[in-house]
């Protein structure tokens, strides 16, 4: 196999490992905020779901969760497992798992938030909604711009346990390559691959963080 | 006529009673300070007068419309969520510190309540807002954030926010407690000119000074009850109470 051959495979999978990743955000961010109040609710049993649920989430590895996710409806339904199923089954798992991380983030941004900014709303006559969307909401997420980069990057790291299922990103690829070709190039190739992406993701946010230094 | 009534107002925390029945009431015009040692209760007055507390017993009017009237079972009784948003656009209140939003502009403060509250145009507002400022001598502030304000400019910031909602009356919690020194004759001219302009206020404060400059009367309170109420230089100058005395004291000392 020619080095262009194997950059072409891997090629594919870095598509693949990018579109997990896209995904999982474009799924986790938002639900993370739901989560998080459920989690904050004064309705108790709200709130003990939501427990339970977070800590489950973080308190068993992703690639269990994943596998859970691909293999359960079969094992409880009977349900034969599809093809296509299995980046769907990533994506279910990665969502519920990152929203999960997400909302702790979110919640420590809004409990951060001072007293008398939702005093200052409530005396002007804001309703709770416009309170939370115009004052607290802002607020937050400047707040927690560190901590959810950090999350955002392990992610990138993350999207490579969906060979655990045998999805084709990234890292399967390059683990099949390797192991046909007896070569550390795919290694190499995948290593870098990673990194740049890091390296992109991490900027990007930081000029996200630098735009929202306007105030303090 | 009476902008704001309060009739034997209850107030405890945890079975600890702060406010042991208190009657105040406020006419149009009129300019009240509040003075008392720290936990005398006056905070917690201002609170449940501005609906951020709740109140135990008692009832609460703003220009003869109860907020807040004793029930059967002499328990306070509320009124609904829609009288309640219309009581609170006739009062204002003003923070010790300030609690402007850090991430809007000094203008956008002062239009953003007007606008999404209010309903009112950005013209409208902005004009109401550049007059407010103007008076407030911070016309060149107007898109600065607050961060890069001093102590005292925040502060007229914040009364202009409350202002610009149109309040039949103003609360002030103890506006120069955060203040430098000689940042409180800013704030005491302010509060003056709104007198001169027949503002209602009711001014919480430690500073006796203000009291005296401003207050048309001055209540003073101790241990969750009014002790003595007068005019100014009655009750700072001339206590009949030993309390007040005995407070008063330690503060000239």
């Amino acid at each position: 196999m020619s080095f262009q051959v194997m950059l072409q495979q891997l090629g594919s999978g870095m598509l693949t490992s990018m579109l997990i990743f896209a995904l999982t955000l474009l799924g986790s961010l938002p639900l993370a905020l739901p989560v998080a109040f459920g989690r904050m609710s004064r309705f108790a049993p709200l709130r003990m779901l939501m427990r339970v649920y977070i800590s489950f989430m973080r308190g068993t590895p992703l690639m269990l969760q994943l596998l859970v996710v691909y293999f359960g409806p079969w094992f409880l339904l009977k349900i034969p497992l599809s093809n296509g199923y299995r980046f769907y089954a990533v994506i279910i798992a990665f969502v519920l798992n990152y929203a999960a991380y997400f909302a702790e983030i979110y919640r420590a941004g809004i409990e951060s938030i001072p007293r008398g900014q939702y005093e200052a709303a409530e005396v002007l006559g804001y309703s709770r909604g416009q309170t939370f969307r115009r004052i607290i909401f802002p607020q937050m997420v400047k707040r927690i711009l560190p901590p959810v980069t950090n999350e955002i990057i392990t992610l990138i790291k993350d999207t490579s346990l969906a060979f655990a299922i045998g999805v084709l990103e990234m890292f399967t690829l390059a683990k099949q390559i390797a192991s046909a070709e007896k070569s550390m190039i795919p290694f190499v190739a995948a290593a870098a691959f990673y990194y740049i992406f890091n390296a992109v993701v991490a900027w990007a946010m930081e000029r996200f963080e630098r735009k929202l230094s306007y105030y303090r | 006529m009476n902008v704001l009534e309060i009739e034997s107002l209850k107030k405890s925390f945890d079975g600890r009673e702060v406010l042991k029945g208190i009657s105040l009431s406020v006419a149009e015009g009129e300019v009240v300070a509040v003075i008392g040692p720290s936990g005398s209760g006056k905070s917690t007055l201002l609170r449940c007068a501005t609906l951020l507390e709740t109140m135990d017993g008692g009832a609460l009017r703003y220009l003869g419309r109860a907020a807040a009237e004793p029930g059967r079972d002499g328990k306070t009784v509320y009124a609904d969520a829609q009288a309640l948003k219309e009581i609170r656009s006739t009062f204002g209140l003003v923070f010790q510190n300030f609690n402007l939003f850090p991430h809007y502009s000094v203008l956008r403060n002062i239009i953003d309540a007007p606008m999404c509250v209010q309903k009112r145009s950005r013209a409208e507002a902005t004009e109401t807002a550049m007059a407010l400022l103007e008076k407030m001598g911070l016309a060149d502030r107007a898109e600065a954030y607050p961060y890069q304000l001093s102590g005292g400019e925040q502060q007229r910031v914040s009364i202009a926010r409350a202002l610009a909602m149109g309040p039949k009356m103003l609360f002030f919690d103890e506006p120069t407690s955060a203040l430098d020194p000689e940042l409180t004759g800013d704030i005491l001219r302010v509060i003056q000119s709104l007198a001169k302009e027949k503002m209602t206020m009711l001014i919480v404060t430690h500073e006796m000074a203000f009291a005296r400059s401003v207050a048309d009367r001055v209540i003073f309170m101790a241990g969750g009850v009014i002790v003595e109420e007068g005019k100014p230089e009655d009750v700072i100058d001339n206590p009949q109470n030993e309390r007040t005395r005995a407070f008063l004291t330690k503060l000239t000392r």
